[in-house]
């Protein structure tokens, strides 16, 4: 040894492996406008598809005339459900075990139902096209109300469906309900509120969304004539899925079916789903013998392509008079639109709602949930968040808010008094989930000390004295938001999607020179798997991350997976990057077993390469061993260095955090100023401190915007009328707060590193810490809900209608 | 979210511009920044047959000092006026308010032409004209005229203008020295338009307002002069009690359109709050 010998330390860092603030490879071509979308695709010869769509929320069709269409310059097909039946595609199955129009057959359900595909040269020639389709409607009335959806006098919707009194989920109720889907011990629950010295109970509405990334859905369908093979460039957090469902509805092999997805300018659960965009520009594909693009505009992704939520939870909690929660009771009503293409688990109608215990130890809940059809787009799918956990968290949130005030308790006290305790875990819940772990009144506390809890309640006190006194017209509200996830689906035994298990995969493969690639099923659409994934890799193995390339999204060589949403990557895929790492690790440490000449056993694994046990300069290093893979494995062994592995999940993981929100509101306009945000997250083991601190920072920005104004909004008769950034409130820079971020960690007991997810966290805990700053600020002016979105004008709404202005 | 066809034309000169928009009449439109009219076309609300870009013809852009007036060429962007010392120096409001437009990438293109010509209720520079008594420069087939702002605006994206005429130039006298100011705009976010807003230029002497006018954005079909609410300032020290009323006479004439800002109370109510903010803070910044 040398003075120029690395130390531990020096060999660990130059690995840049778990746990390291690595920058993010990807930016390298991000930044430099390298990126490779799906918009970036020309192929030759390649035409241009656009939608001719409904103005009418609800109409019957009664003609199309495509003949001035036609005579359009470049305009070469106008495409209707007439033509896609003779395909058998007019319908296409969708996620949530419903069927859904591609094309209106007969009548349109939702304003800017997609009507005709017009496929023309390029994409100007194909807009002269659609707006020269006639189409005549006889509008019918639409219901927009989903309280209203279930009435004797209801419009019949789905005409497709009339006398089916059983759906994918169970016996419907009325021509308009889907399905019905309820959890937990009734009785018993029952018996708690009979029981119960104390109980709320509120209607907690969580608005129609919509996750509108930056880059909006799109695709590139290349049919192959003579190879009968089909090639599709598309926007798909979920490729292998999509190549699935294709090979399904469209009858081609699997394997004459390419699915690639490039590189993905967000996707939030948007990109989940299979469109009518992506089977029009396939069945124009097989039509015409050229490739065909579609690219969804700002106003169609806004309006057609998947919203989120919509759920209507009217909430009650039993609790005793000194505040231990004795009962949980739910029943959501859901707006899933004109068809139910949620982006679920198949077997889950309302995704994994019955994690709406949230934190809290409840001996025993109930939970119902409703589906109803509407006269509006279609959904909803889960926008940065595991499956309808969001509202889960909101709804409890909020609830537990609200119980507080009525027992005249701190909510961070309510909230400390009913935690699952540590020594509980792994927890069974009411209704149904076995927590893996969690140390909530750590979390809890290190926000209340580190955030001036007590400080900062002080001084609301003295505010709202100054505002009784009339010396200010602000009123300040803190926050507090304590959520539990459940996230990496899933477990074989519970999630499958159309019968596939929700498993992940990664496929590595070691280079003689000691560099390697992995494949992976996973989908980044911003997350960063390729930096982290190659983390992981670079400490099970001892390469350094740099020379590990992660590629993901060609189904012809990434191995199966069920992709990126629902928080599933790091504990699903990247448990399986995990093992399949520690297999190569241990053909390796055969390997140099044999060129080291002891025994497997003598070895042992020292940050970048094995050593004998004892003789600490017998070294082999993991480049070496690559290289040794190659020309002089043991006798028997195969040669070459590479692993593939499945993983399937034992349980799901539940990470955890402590938010805080502290805002001052202006009466007088309802100008709100959010003045401080904390956000403690407990993801388990942290892969990559700084990528983390940046898909927090994320969230948070979508979570104060759905919370203070991002809305789909239909008026009264069905139009949508939020169709533009204008109106959907997507803040910029100026608006968006600053974040304090912090951190616990946990470590997940089953998971192959003790990660558990993060992505997602920062938007279903910052949801409910945004509204309940709103509702504490106005809570001591007698409020006892507020529903959000907490826009200015309904700030001041809440404000005047509680006679604060006049 | 494509536009039509259109044939595009390029002038050199205001004479040039004027006999293409008068030969083609009512299909062809003049271009400036194009980020009022684009969007338009993009939506196909609007669909000229011609589009006459203003670009090529030098002499409708600049600031310059006429006397005691201020005349800025209609190709004058918003970013020429932020940059602009003079406007700094003179008319400190305007470099106010144009901050208050949109963003940078939309300020380097949008025109000042463009802005006051549009018509479009929520355009911030028509009141501000208006507060300042400005006047309009029009050049047609018979000629060049001049046209108070308070007099152009018909209703919404109904102006003055006839057809084959241009607007080449926006003139107002400088504010007098030690005059105080403010224009507060009420907005969701970056890049949206006012709920409401109001424009205020006063002097004051000996404590008390000497001069006042308020200009009202986006609060109803037209820009508007708060006459009443001007007057019930004037002579006083603007004490709550006038404030109050001045916000009462402003909102009483405004009629805005309830849509995703807020409904029609709201919108009025923020209006006075904005009619208040802007003339507690000009009396302030007035010496
Ligand atoms: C995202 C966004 C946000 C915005 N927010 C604001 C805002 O908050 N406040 C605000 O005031 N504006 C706002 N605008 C509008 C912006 O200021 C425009 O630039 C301006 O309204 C029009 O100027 P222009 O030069 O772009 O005109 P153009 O779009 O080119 O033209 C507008 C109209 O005026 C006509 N026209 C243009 N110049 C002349 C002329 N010299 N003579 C006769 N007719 C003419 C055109 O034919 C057209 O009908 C916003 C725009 C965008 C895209």
């Amino acid at each position: 040894m040398n003075d120029l010998t690395p130390t531990r330390e020096q060999r660990t860092a130059a690995l840049e492996g778990m746990g390291c603030k690595r920058k993010r490879v990807e930016d390298i071509r991000f930044t430099q406008g390298r990126g490779n979308y799906v918009d970036d695709i020309k192929l030759p010869g390649m035409l241009h598809g656009d939608f001719v769509r409904s103005p009418h929320p609800h109409a019957r069709v009664t003609k199309i005339d495509d003949s001035e269409a036609l005579k359009v310059p470049g305009v070469l097909a106008v495409i209707t459900a007439e033509t896609l039946k003779t395909v058998n595609l007019a319908w296409m199955p969708t996620l949530a075990g419903d069927v859904q129009m591609v094309l209106a057959d007969g009548k349109v359900l939702f304003q800017n139902q997609e009507v005709a595909f017009v496929v023309a040269t390029d994409r100007y020639a194909a807009d002269d096209g659609i707006n020269k389709v006639i189409v005549e409607y006889e509008p019918l009335p639409p219901l927009v109300d989903p309280f209203k959806a279930m009435d004797a006098d209801a419009p019949v919707l789905r005409e497709d469906l009339v006398g089916k009194m059983s759906g994918a989920h169970g016996p419907r109720k009325h021509n308009n309900h889907i399905f019905e889907w309820m959890v937990g011990d009734k009785d018993l629950t029952d018996a708690a509120f009979r029981k119960a010295e104390v109980s709320i109970k509120e209607m907690i509405s969580y608005h129609r969304t919509h996750p509108s990334p930056l880059e909006t859905c799109q695709c590139v369908c290349s049919f192959d004539k003579i190879k009968g093979e089909l090639t599709i460039y598309g926007t798909f957090q979920a490729p292998h899925v999509i190549r699935t469902v294709v090979a399904l509805i469209a009858k081609i092999p699997e394997h004459k079916i390419h699915v690639i997805a490039p590189d993905i300018g967000g996707g939030f659960g948007n990109k989940v789903g299979a469109y009518p965009g992506y089977i029009c520009a396939a069945v124009a594909s097989i039509v015409t013998g050229k490739p065909v693009k579609w690219v969804e505009d700002r106003i169609e992704n806004l309006t057609a392509t998947s919203f989120a939520r919509d759920y209507h939870m009217t909430t009650e909690i039993a609790a005793t008079k000194d505040g231990k929660v004795t009962g949980l009771r739910v029943h959501v009503l859901a707006d899933h639109g004109a068809f139910d293409a949620c982006a679920d688990p198949s077997k889950w109608p309302a995704g994994f709602f019955n994690i709406v215990t949230g934190s809290y130890d409840f001996p025993t809940a109930h939970l119902a949930v409703d589906g109803v059809y509407t006269n509006k787009a279609p959904g909803g799918v889960a926008y940065r968040c595991s499956f309808r956990v969001t509202e889960a968290a909101y709804c409890i949130e909020r609830a537990m808010d609200i119980l507080a005030q009525k027992l005249n308790m701190d909510p961070a006290e309510l909230r400390l008094k009913n935690f699952i305790k540590p020594e509980q875990f792994p927890y069974h819940s009411a209704l149904g989930w076995e927590y893996d772990s969690g140390d909530y009144h750590t979390a809890m506390r290190k926000m209340m000390e580190t955030t001036g809890y007590a400080a900062l309640r002080k001084e609301q006190a003295e505010k709202r004295a100054a505002f009784a006194r009339g010396e200010t017209r602000d009123i300040m509200g803190l926050g507090v938001s304590f959520f539990t996830e459940i996230v990496g689906a899933g477990p074989s035994k519970n999630c499958d999607i159309l019968g596939i298990a929700m498993f992940d995969s990664c496929e590595i493969r070691m280079h003689p020179t000691g560099a390697g690639i992995a494949r992976v099923g996973s989908k980044s659409q911003g997350q960063g798997h390729e930096t982290t994934w190659a983390q992981i890799i670079a400490t099970e193995i001892g390469i350094p991350a740099d020379n590990i390339m992660v590629e993901e999204g060609n189904t012809d060589t990434a191995p199966y997976g069920l992709g990126t949403y629902g928080s599933r990557s790091t504990p699903v895929a990247g448990a399986a990057i995990a093992m399949a790492a520690r297999k190569i690790k241990a053909k390796a440490q055969m390997i140099a077993a044999y060129k080291l000449e002891v025994h497997e056993d003598d070895l042992e694994f020292d940050i970048d390469g094995f050593r004998v046990r004892g003789l600490p300069e017998k070294f082999m290093s993991m480049k070496d061993i690559c290289w040794a893979a190659y020309n002089s494995v043991p006798p028997g062994m195969e040669p070459g260095l590479e692993a593939v592995s499945y993983y399937d999940p034992p349980n799901m993981t539940y990470p955890f955090g402590a938010y805080l929100c502290v805002m001052d509101i202006d009466v007088d306009t309802g100008v709100y100023n959010v003045r401080r945000f904390y956000a403690l997250d407990d993801c388990g083991t942290r892969i990559n401190p700084m990528i983390i601190e940046g898909q927090i920072h994320g969230g948070l920005t979508e979570a104060f915007a759905i919370a203070m104004g991002q809305e789909i909004r239909y008026d009264e008769v069905g139009n949508v009328v939020t169709g533009s950034f204008m109106d959907f409130f997507m803040p910029t820079a100026v608006e968006t707060p600053h974040w304090e971020t912090d951190f616990t960690v946990t470590p997940s007991p089953h998971h192959p590193i003790g990660a558990k997810g993060v992505g997602e966290s920062p938007n279903v805990g910052g949801v409910p810490a945004f509204s309940n700053a709103v509702n504490d600020a106005f809570s001591f002016l007698g409020s006892k809900h507020i529903q959000m979105p907490h826009d200015f004008w309904r700030n001041w709404k809440a404000a005047k209608d509680l006679g604060a202005v006049a | 979210m494509i536009p039509g066809s259109f044939s595009y034309h390029r002038p050199a000169s205001v004479a040039d511009a004027v006999k293409l928009l008068t030969d083609l009449g009512e299909d062809a439109r003049p271009l400036a920044g194009g980020h009022s009219l684009v969007p338009m076309m993009k939506l196909r609300l609007a669909t000229p047959a011609h589009l006459i870009d203003l670009h090529g013809i030098a002499n409708l852009k600049g600031i310059r000092r006429d006397g005691t007036n201020l005349v800025i060429g209609a190709m004058t962007t918003q970013h020429d006026l932020l940059a602009s010392d003079e406007i700094a120096r003179s008319a400190p409001i305007l470099h106010e308010t144009a901050l208050l437009i949109a963003d940078p990438q939309v300020r380097y293109r949008g025109t000042i032409g463009g802005n006051v010509a549009n018509g479009d209720p929520g355009n911030d520079m028509p009141a501000l004209m208006m507060t300042l008594g400005a006047s309009y420069r029009l050049e047609g087939p018979s000629g060049a005229r001049d046209v108070p702002a308070a007099d152009f605006y018909q209703g919404a994206y109904f102006t003055a203008l006839e057809p084959g005429e241009i607007l080449t130039s926006v003139s107002f006298p400088a504010p007098v020295a030690g005059h105080g100011y403010a224009y507060e705009k009420l907005k969701r976010k970056v890049g949206d338009y006012a709920t409401a807003a109001a424009a205020v230029v006063l002097t004051m002497a000996g404590g008390k307002v000497a001069s006042c006018v308020i200009g009202l954005t986006n609060v109803h079909e037209t820009p508007l002069l708060a006459t009443d609410a001007a007057n019930a300032v004037i002579g006083t020290s603007l004490d709550p009690a006038t404030l109050k009323k001045a916000a009462a006479a402003a909102s009483a004439i405004m009629s805005p359109a309830a849509d995703a800002r807020g409904p029609v109370e709201y919108r009025k109510h923020v209006g006075g709050i904005m009619v208040t903010r802007a003339l507690q803070r000009a009396v302030a910044i007035a010496k």
